[in-house]
C-alpha cells in the first residue's frame, strides 16, 4: 500500500469528531467543485532520480531515469503527471521544463549547453497536490567520440569490405573467377544490335534521381558500355536526362567511351540532353522522344518512380527491346512485367563489373557473394535461436 | 593529374563519410549535414547548365526549321513566361505565376501520373497471361490480392482479406526482404569500389 493511502487510511480513523468537522465543513462550503480539492494528500514523489549524460551523442543531451510514484498505476491511482525541474545549482532556483504524463520514466533534455552542470529534480502531480524528489546529482552533457550502438555496424562493414578487398587481390592475381550468367547483361549486345540493323536509335534513360544516389553512378557505368558498343556499330545513341549534373557527367561518360572505341568523331554534345527537373515532365518528354523516334532499344538503368511504367509501357508499344534496371523495390514489378530484361537489386551494382569483365570489380562481387553468405547464415541461425526462444542473438544486430 | 585528383578527393570524402557515422563527435559528426548542404547548392547552381542546354538545342531546332519545331517554341515560351512572371511578380498565391503553376503545371502533371492506370491494366493484362508455371503462380496470387482487397471479395468469401493478408506479409515480404538485402550489398561493394577507384563512371569512366 502507498504511503498516501496508508496515511489516508489513517486519516479515516481518529474518531467521532472528524466526521462531525467534515460534515460542518461540508455544510459552508457546499459546492460539488470544491468536494474535489480535499485531497491534500500529496502523491508519493518518485524515487532513484539518476541523471546521466546521453551515451553515444553528439552531446547537448542529459538523459533522466527514476522509479515511478507508488500512486501511479498503484496505490491511490491518481498521479496525472511528472514535471521535470532543473537549476544550474544545488539549491535551486529550479524551472520547469517539461511535463510528462503518467506513467513516464524516462527523458532525455536535449536543451542542455556541453560542460555546464545541471541538477534535477522530477515532481509528481495529482492534479491538485506536488512532491519532488530530491535533486540529483551535477551533471553535464558532453560529446563522444565513438558511437558503441554503431559497433555491430563497423564489424559487419569491416568484415565485408575485408572479403572484397581480399576477391579483388585474387583477380588482381589472376586467379579465375566465377560469376553466374545475367540474362539482362548478355542481351545487351543482341539489343545494341538489333537497333543496329533496323537503322534506329538506341535510348539510354540513366533514372530520376541525381549523381548523389549509387543507383544513378551505377547506371551511368552501364552507360560507358552501351556507348562503347554504339560506337562500335555506328548506331546512334540518344540519352535524356532530368538532372543537370548528371548530363555533364553522362556526356564525360559517353564521349570517353566514343575516344576509347576509337571513334570520337562520331560523338556530339546533344548525344546527352537535358529535358526537365520535374518527375512527371520528364517522362512526357521521354514519352514524346520515343513516339517520335521509335528507338529499337531502351535501357532503363537508375532510380525510377512512379514514372517507371508509363515508360517502359511506352517503350513496348514502339516495339522496342527494353532492358530495366533499378534497386526501386516498389518499381522492380513494373519493368519485370514491361521489359523483356530486367536486373534485380544488386544485378544493377555487378552490371559494369560483368560487361566490363574488369578483374578488380569482378573480384568486389565476388566479396560481395561472400558477404551474402555470411547473412544467409546468421539469418538461418538468427531463425533457430529466435524459435527455441533464445532473443539474446538477435538483439546483437540492433542499430540506432 | 585530371584523373588523379578527383579520385584523391572522392577517397578522402569517402573515408571521411565513413567515419562520420561513427563518430558523433563535432566537427566530423555534423559532416554528413555539411556535404549534403554543399551538394544542394551545387545541385542548385547546375540548373543553369541544363536550362541552358535546353535553350540550345531547342533553339537550334527552330533555326533550322526541323520536324516539329512548333513544340520547341512552345517550350521557350514557357519557360520564358514562367520565369518573367516569377522573377517579376513573385511566386505568391495571387501572382501570374501561382495562377500558371496551378492551372497549367498541376492539371497537366497530374494527367501524366492518372496515365499510370490504364498503364497499369495493359501490363497487367500481359503479365497474367498464364503462359508458363511462374505466371500461373502470378496469376492466382494476384487474384487473390485482388479480391482480399475489395469489399466484392469479402462478401464472397470472408477469408479471401485473410488469404491477401498472408500473401502481402509472409511471401511478398520475404522476396522485397531478400531484394533488399541483396541491393545493400551490393551499395557496400559499389561504394567501396567508388571509395578505391575502382568504379570511375562518376568521372566520366575510365
Amino acid at each position: 500500500m502507498s504511503e498516501k493511502l496508508r496515511r489516508k487510511g489513517r486519516g479515516c480513523r481518529k474518531g467521532g469528531l472528524i466526521p462531525l468537522a467534515a460534515f460542518i465543513f461540508f455544510l459552508f462550503l457546499w459546492d460539488g467543485a470544491w468536494a474535489e480539492d480535499l485531497d491534500t494528500l500529496p502523491p508519493s514523489p518518485p524515487r532513484e532520480v539518476t541523471a546521466f549524460d546521453t551515451p553515444n551523442d553528439a552531446g547537448g543531451s542529459i538523459t533522466l531515469t527514476w522509479r515511478k510514484s507508488t500512486d501511479d498505476g498503484t496505490g491511490a491511482g491518481d498521479v496525472t503527471a511528472y514535471i521535470i525541474l532543473r537549476a544550474e545549482r544545488k539549491e535551486g532556483p529550479y524551472k520547469e521544463i517539461t511535463k510528462l504524463p503518467a506513467g513516464a520514466v524516462r527523458y532525455e533534455d536535449t536543451t542542455t549547453k556541453d560542460g555546464v552542470d545541471y541538477f534535477y529534480k522530477v515532481s509528481v502531480s495529482d492534479g491538485v497536490n506536488i512532491s519532488e524528489s530530491p535533486p540529483s546529482q551535477a551533471v553535464h552533457s558532453k560529446a563522444q567520440w565513438f558511437n558503441f550502438k554503431r559497433l555491430n555496424m563497423l564489424l559487419a562493414g569491416f568484415i565485408l569490405s575485408l572479403g572484397i578487398v581480399y576477391f579483388i587481390s585474387r583477380a588482381r592475381a589472376g586467379k579465375e573467377l566465377y560469376i553466374r550468367k545475367i540474362a539482362g547483361l548478355d542481351a545487351v549486345n543482341e539489343a545494341v544490335g538489333r537497333a543496329t540493323e533496323m537503322g534506329r536509335k538506341v535510348f539510354f534513360i540513366p533514372g530520376i534521381l541525381d549523381l548523389d544516389d549509387v543507383q544513378t553512378i551505377a547506371g551511368l557505368s552501364i552507360l560507358g558500355q552501351v556507348a562503347k558498343l554504339t560506337a562500335e556499330y555506328g548506331t546512334k545513341l540518344e540519352v535524356p536526362v532530368c538532372r543537370s549534373v548528371v548530363m555533364v557527367t553522362a556526356r564525360e561518360t559517353v564521349k570517353e567511351a566514343y575516344l576509347d572505341s576509337g571513334h570520337p568523331d562520331a560523338y556530339n554534345d546533344e548525344i546527352v540532353h537535358y529535358l526537365t527537373d520535374d518527375q512527371f515532365g520528364y517522362a512526357a518528354g521521354v514519352d514524346g522522344l520515343m513516339l517520335r523516334e521509335k528507338p529499337a532499344a531502351i535501357f532503363y538503368q537508375g532510380a525510377f518512380y512512379a514514372e517507371s511504367l508509363i515508360l517502359a509501357e511506352t517503350g513496348f508499344s514502339v516495339g522496342a527491346i527494353q532492358i530495366a534496371g533499378t534497386a526501386m523495390p516498389s518499381q522492380l514489378p513494373f519493368f519485370i512485367t514491361a521489359c523483356d530484361y530486367t536486373l534485380i537489386g544488386e544485378e544493377l551494382f555487378a552490371a559494369s563489373a560483368y560487361l566490363s569483365r574488369e578483374p578488380r570489380a569482378l573480384g568486389s562481387i565476388k566479396g560481395q557473394d561472400l558477404g551474402k553468405a555470411i547473412i544467409l547464415f546468421i539469418l538461418g541461425l538468427g531463425v533457430v535461436l529466435e524459435t527455441l526462444g533464445i532473443t539474446g542473438f538477435s538483439q546483437l544486430f540492433t542499430t540506432q | 593529374m585530371r584523373r588523379q585528383i578527383p579520385l584523391a578527393i572522392t577517397l578522402v570524402v569517402g573515408l571521411v563519410m565513413v567515419v562520420q557515422y561513427f563518430v558523433p563527435h563535432k566537427p566530423v559528426g555534423n559532416l554528413y549535414d555539411l556535404f549534403n548542404t554543399w551538394a544542394i547548392v551545387i545541385f542548385a547552381f547546375a540548373i543553369v547548365l541544363g536550362v541552358g542546354n535546353l535553350i540550345k538545342i531547342h533553339g537550334d531546332r527552330i533555326y533550322r526549321l526541323e520536324r516539329g519545331w512548333g513544340y520547341s517554341v512552345l517550350l521557350l515560351l514557357g519557360l520564358t513566361v514562367m520565369i518573367i512572371t516569377g522573377i517579376g511578380w513573385g511566386i505568391e498565391p495571387g501572382t501570374s505565376f501561382f495562377y500558371l503553376y496551378w492551372h497549367l503545371y498541376v492539371p497537366m502533371s497530374s494527367t501524366m501520373f492518372a496515365l499510370l492506370a490504364f498503364f497499369i491494366a495493359s501490363a497487367s493484362y500481359r503479365a497474367f497471361r498464364a503462359r508458363n508455371f511462374e505466371a500461373f503462380l502470378l496469376l492466382i496470387s494476384a487474384v487473390l490480392v485482388m479480391l482480399g482487397r475489395v469489399p466484392m471479395g469479402k462478401a464472397l468469401w470472408g477469408q479471401f482479406p485473410v488469404i491477401a493478408d498472408w500473401i502481402m506479409k509472409v511471401p511478398n515480404t520475404a522476396g522485397q526482404r531478400a531484394i533488399m538485402i541483396g541491393i545493400a550489398l551490393g551499395v557496400v561493394s559499389t561504394s567501396l569500389r567508388i571509395i578505391l577507384g575502382i568504379e570511375r563512371a562518376h568521372l566520366g569512366g575510365e
